[in-house]
């Protein structure tokens, strides 16, 4: 067996996520290449190579594949598809966007979103929003799998000694063309991989109202996430989404505030280790799932929280 | 120009999903059904983007049981033309779906196929992508905004990281995402009018497409359930616990 993963980056740094995908990988078989797409991502290789389990690096690295449109991308990976047991990427929109392409071009079927490997052909991965679990085996040549990578501990990055490989490729989709990218740009840690999300929902009544929630999560360290109503309401950008159709988080702590706890959005938190919830209404069902329940106006709660973090913090000194 | 939409019939999202004591899938008898959320979306972009005058026609295909005829009603009632039902009887897997919407849009030539960026039943997010890559026409997946000029649409898309713009010829496919618009109920006289829109039926024999699963589900089971933790009665209570029993902060 010999698995490709396919590596999400920035052409300077890989990705997280990318760690968790091979941590995966490596579940499976210990031949693991990764093939990289970019340009002048020479320091992406080098980090691929760094990372432990990694066999070889294969890069192409050209202008034409600066941004990752799937068209591209998958027409690649197709190239040297023939040579793999498992293709394997981040069930991220990156991976989301690139992976079905491959896996239908090959006439395969592809295993979305999996967070747990049984064997290599036999998978368990989440259906009706994490409402099931869904154990599925893939009688296909070739096994095309997504990753939940938060269900992944990552590969450390440093001790592994991968060959790094160059592939020419330089055949170019012209019926699609990249724009522009708006990234919403945050000193905070990033909402997929922090240890503490603190996130508010339609409790907060307003964008200006979220400085509740980023005062506390600068005190804690941590991500700032959203409900689908506070990102449909405006009050936050789309990429602070957790749920079914945003973000999956796992953090050490996930604190819930003026968040109803629609199964929609308990799909992308409930795997977290502590929940705290802040709701006024004693009866909201984000209760039945919190370790630490808070019946209280959040108006009130948040600041009274931000003052006994402080406290907390001078004690400590 | 022609608009193609796919809908997909499935349990309705407000129902709480109940799995199965014999672990072969969820309870789906006497369940409320309904269309899948982001291709209401999708419908309802088909017909802005009609009556702006850019398109002439929007036809709906679904591909599922019998009663998939009342989702593309639900979509008829909506505004759209007609409707197209290929009659399946079984669960049907993404690759086999878009092989058919494939071979739809064949015979249809639509300039854009507008789908969900992901049905809430399996969560697979994977069939608009593998229909543009089948046809080989360019993807738009996750759009919340689509402009449409002369041959061409600007995308944006919403990503992991914020937000994308692409620019893609026709014919394209796109995946709507749940902030692509707000859709319409339909009107009571319309519903009405909507049962005499035509609605085509083909059986699978007629697409001549093999939908056998390739994928085997082993089996069905409800997600460990986390233990009922406690309620605290201030933030001071709460500190201390998150600091000296969670040890998390
Ligand atoms: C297909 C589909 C996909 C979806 N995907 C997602 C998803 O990915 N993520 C997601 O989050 N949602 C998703 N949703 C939406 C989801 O169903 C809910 O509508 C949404 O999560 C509700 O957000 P909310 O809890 O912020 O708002 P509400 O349900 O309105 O809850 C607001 C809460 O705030 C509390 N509150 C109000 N004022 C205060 C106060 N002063 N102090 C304390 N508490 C207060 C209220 O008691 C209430 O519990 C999806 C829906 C569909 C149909
Ligand atoms: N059986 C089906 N009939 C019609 N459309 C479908 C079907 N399955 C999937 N789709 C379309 O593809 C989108 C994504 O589905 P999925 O890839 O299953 O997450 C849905 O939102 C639908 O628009």
């Amino acid at each position: 067996m010999s698995i490709l993963v396919i590596a999400e980056h920035n052409n300077n740094e890989i990705k997280v996520a990318t760690r968790q995908v091979i941590s995966a990988a490596s579940k499976i078989d210990d031949n693991i290449d990764v093939i990289l797409i970019g340009y002048k991502c020479d320091e992406v290789s080098k980090q691929l190579s760094n990372c432990v389990g990694v066999s070889k690096v294969l890069v192409v690295n050209n202008e034409k594949f600066k941004n990752p449109l799937a068209e591209n991308f998958s027409k690649i990976v197709l190239s040297i598809a023939k040579n793999y047991s498992h293709i394997i990427g981040p069930a991220s929109t990156f991976g989301k966007n690139i992976l079905p392409r491959i896996s239908v071009k090959l006439d395969v079927a592809q295993i979305s979103d999996v967070i747990k490997i049984n064997s290599e052909d036999t998978f368990v991965r989440p259906i009706y929003a994490g409402n099931a679990l869904a154990t599925v085996k893939s009688n296909d040549k070739i096994k095309v799998i997504t990753i939940r990578p938060t269900s992944f501990d990552p590969i450390p990055k440093e001790g592994g000694s991968g060959l790094i490989e160059t592939i020419d490729f330089t055949e170019e989709d012209t019926s699609v063309e990249f724009i522009e990218r708006e990234e919403s740009s945050s000193e905070r840690p990033e909402l997929g991989t922090a240890r503490v999300v603190v996130s508010g929902g339609r409790g907060l009544q307003s964008a200006e109202n979220f400085k509740l929630i980023n005062e506390i999560a600068d005190k804690l360290n941590a991500a700032v996430g959203a409900s689908r109503a506070a990102v449909d309401a405006g009050y936050v950008s789309n990429d602070y989404q957790v749920g079914q159709t945003g973000k999956v988080v796992v953090p050490d702590l996930y604190i819930a505030v003026g968040i109803s706890g629609a199964i929609q959005h308990l799909a992308g938190m409930k795997e977290s280790k502590i929940i705290v919830a802040i709701n006024k209404d004693e009866e909201a069902p984000i209760f039945n799932i919190a370790d630490y329940g808070l019946n209280a106006d959040l108006f009130e709660a948040l600041p009274a929280l931000s003052a006994e973090l402080d406290k907390l913090n001078t004690i400590e000194k | 120009m022609k608009i193609l939409v796919t809908v997909k019939r499935v349990i309705d999202y407000n129902v709480q999903v109940r799995v199965k004591s014999d672990g072969t899938g969820v309870e789906k008898d006497n369940v409320k059904m309904s269309m899948n959320p982001p291709d209401e979306n999708a419908v309802e972009e088909a017909l802005r983007i009609k009556e702006s005058g850019k398109a002439d026609e929007v036809v709906i295909l679904s591909i599922g049981g019998e009663k998939s005829q009342e989702t593309i009603r639900t979509a008829l009632a909506m505004g759209a033309d007609r409707g197209i039902l290929v009659q399946v009887d079984h669960e049907i897997e993404p690759l086999a779906v878009s092989k058919i919407i494939a071979k739809i849009a064949e015979e249809e030539k639509p300039g854009i196929i507008l789908m969900g960026k992901q049905a809430i039943d399996d969560d697979s997010n994977q069939t608009p992508q593998m229909t543009s890559a089948l046809l080989e026409w360019p993807q738009a997946t996750f759009a919340s905004k689509i402009e449409i000029n002369d041959q061409k649409a600007l995308i944006t898309r919403e990503i992991d990281e914020g937000l994308e713009k692409i620019k893609v010829n026709m014919p394209f496919v796109a995946s709507c995402d749940l902030r692509l618009n707000e859709p319409r109920y339909a009107s009571l006289p319309n519903i009405m009018k909507a049962k005499k829109k035509p609605l085509d039926l083909k059986s699978i024999e007629d697409i001549g497409i093999d939908v056998k699963p390739r994928i085997e589900q082993i089996k069905v089971e409800e997600p460990p359930a986390r233990q009922k933790g406690v309620m605290v009665s201030d933030i001071a209570e709460l500190v201390q616990k998150l600091k000296h029993e969670a040890k998390v902060i």
